[in-house]
């Protein structure tokens, strides 16, 4: 299953006869053992990986850091729910360290983010304080390049 | 000057690498896809390159000991013990060389007398038949066949054993082949080899990459280390290659010998690269696991892919070549590798180029990414579609 997953986060795009054929099994089997994996929730989801520059420069991405008051019953697990169910919000983790929430949002502009961050965020109860960061390059996402590949330098050889 | 009379006529014998020739043409043409070369395509493991920062920041870059570091023939011993189950003393057993080559002609040029005949199993790397000759030995070609799994059979090997047979030449698992030799297929040899006179020169670069099965050396056998030779390097294993460092494991007696040339020739490999491979054989085995496991991921790819487009494959199980058969073409390697070029823009090198016996072969490195894997394998598809008989 790890070299699956593995593979899967490679390229999500792989078919399942080209997994079958990579791991030395059969079609049937690999196509159970993903359907087992997303059963089980191990896998959640399938994305794609774009780089924003070159498909809408007007894109911007920022990286916010949230101090949020833990609550009674469930921690910070309800506040940390409701951020997850913003769409603009791309993804909630929960860090250990000097903030408590760390969310990733993208809009159109600048101004998207700031009225985000002003209005909608800033304002929920228990959140203490705020802190954005603009990202300003992307060079490597989820493990793939968002850059050209290098050239091939090797030469000929035997 | 008349240089062609003052100039060896040994060296100017010796033909130029089929391979360059082909690839020259490749590189006048646009939008062509390689899959020629033959080294990995990852990047050396970074505690090694952090190694070699490390020591040209802290050290100065002396000459070193002929035989090489002690603390990397330390660690090569370490290394073969607890991999191939070979005990070989760093004092004396061990030579670090540069690159698997060097130790390749350090041991023709120890063991060779005139006329003294080498065995040597095809197809194989280039370099062997004229090294062999520059060591004033006569290179004799031991064809293995497909059927044969591209074994050398102990038939085979009694056929070619003339009273001036001094060295079996053996290179597991093979380029360009990925040919693997069990030990059962090594006690046979064995059987033959024993109580004879003959050595063996055992090529094991590749020994780190087979699939679905451990890598034996020959000399684990009984009665077999005291004439064989183990050659074996940080090239393929740990994505050296630029680095330029193999080494050469052998009886006392031996390595005495190849010292004194290697001490003439070379004086010592490269410090900078010995000290960083001392980290590479302390605490890189899972990244050689990982590309290990990566290779093998693209050698199931490309021979599904080829089993789909008709393409007759032998079911390499090591190093990162496949050699596909183009028989039913009606080509020969040349011709086919000419035309793939021109009409695909893809090149691979053909298997005569390996020897006589790879003519109807191509050799094929999976040491790419899988997307450009799969780009390469769609044009071959389409080349084969166009030129079906």
């Amino acid at each position: 299953m790890k070299e699956l997953i593995t593979l899967l986060k490679q390229n999500a795009r792989l078919s399942n006869a080209e997994l079958a054929a990579m791991l030395g099994r059969t079609e049937e089997t690999v196509a159970a053992q993903i359907a087992e994996l997303e059963q089980t929730g191990v896998i959640r989801g399938y994305s794609v990986i774009v780089d924003e520059e070159l498909a809408d420069r007007d894109t911007v991405s920022a990286y916010i850091e949230l101090k949020i008051t833990p609550q009674p019953d469930c921690g910070f697990d309800e506040l940390a729910r409701i951020l997850s169910s913003f769409e603009e919000i791309e993804s909630v983790t929960l860090m250990s360290g000097g903030y408590d929430l760390g969310i990733t949002i993208t809009g159109n502009g600048l101004r998207d983010i700031a009225t985000f961050v002003a209005q909608r965020l800033a304002t929920l109860d228990g959140v203490l304080s705020t802190r954005t960061h603009f990202v300003l390059k992307r060079y490597k996402e989820k493990g793939i390049l968002i850059q050209d590949e290098p050239d091939d330098e090797r030469g000929v050889a035997f | 000057m008349n240089y062609e009379q003052i100039m060896s006529e040994r060296a100017q014998a010796i033909s130029p690498s089929p391979i360059r020739r082909f690839f020259d043409l490749a590189e006048t043409m646009e939008n062509v896809i390689s899959l020629g070369v033959g080294e990995p395509d990852f990047r050396t493991p970074w505690p090694i390159r952090s190694a070699a920062i490390t020591t040209l920041e802290r050290q100065s870059i002396f000459y070193g000991a002929n035989s090489g570091l002690l603390q990397l023939r330390e660690e090569i011993s370490h290394y073969m013990k607890r991999k191939y189950r070979l005990d070989y003393c760093p004092e004396n057993e061990l030579l670090v060389t540069i690159g698997g080559s060097e130790a390749v002609d350090l041991t023709f040029r120890t063991l060779l007398n005139p006329g003294d005949e080498v065995l040597i199993t095809e197809p194989c790397f280039v370099c062997y038949a004229p090294l062999v000759s520059m060591a004033d030995g006569v290179p004799v070609s031991l064809p293995t066949k497909e059927e044969n799994q591209f074994r050398l059979t102990p038939e085979e090997l009694k056929a070619a054993i003339t009273p001036k047979t001094k060295l079996l030449m053996l290179s597991y698992p093979n380029n360009p082949t990925g040919a693997i030799m069990t030990r059962e297929d090594y006690e046979k040899l064995a059987e033959v080899l024993r109580g004879t006179d003959i050595m063996v020169l055992s090529d094991e670069i590749y020994s780190e990459l087979t699939y679905g099965t451990k890598h034996v050396s020959i000399a684990e056998l009984d009665g077999m280390r005291e004439r064989t030779i183990v050659v074996n390097g940080f090239s393929k294993a740990f994505a050296m290659t630029g680095w330029r460092l193999g080494w050469m494991a052998a009886p006392p007696e031996i390595i005495a010998q190849a010292r004194k040339i290697h001490q003439y020739a070379i004086m010592c490999a490269p410090m900078i690269s010995q000290r960083a491979a001392v980290e590479a054989l302390r605490h890189c085995d899972a990244d050689t696991a990982h590309m290990a496991e990566e290779y093998d991921h693209r050698r199931r790819f490309l021979l599904e892919r080829f089993a789909e487009m008709g393409l007759p494959c032998f079911p390499a199980q090591g190093a990162f070549y496949l050699f596909p058969s183009i028989e039913p073409t009606g080509m020969d390697s040349e011709t086919f590798c000419e035309k793939l070029l021109e009409e695909e823009r893809v090149a691979v090198v053909p298997g005569s180029a390996f020897g006589e016996s790879g003519k109807n072969n191509i050799r094929i490195s999976y040491a790419y990414s899988l997307k450009h894997l799969t780009e390469a394998a769609n044009r071959m598809e389409r080349f084969l579609r166009n030129h079906k008989k």
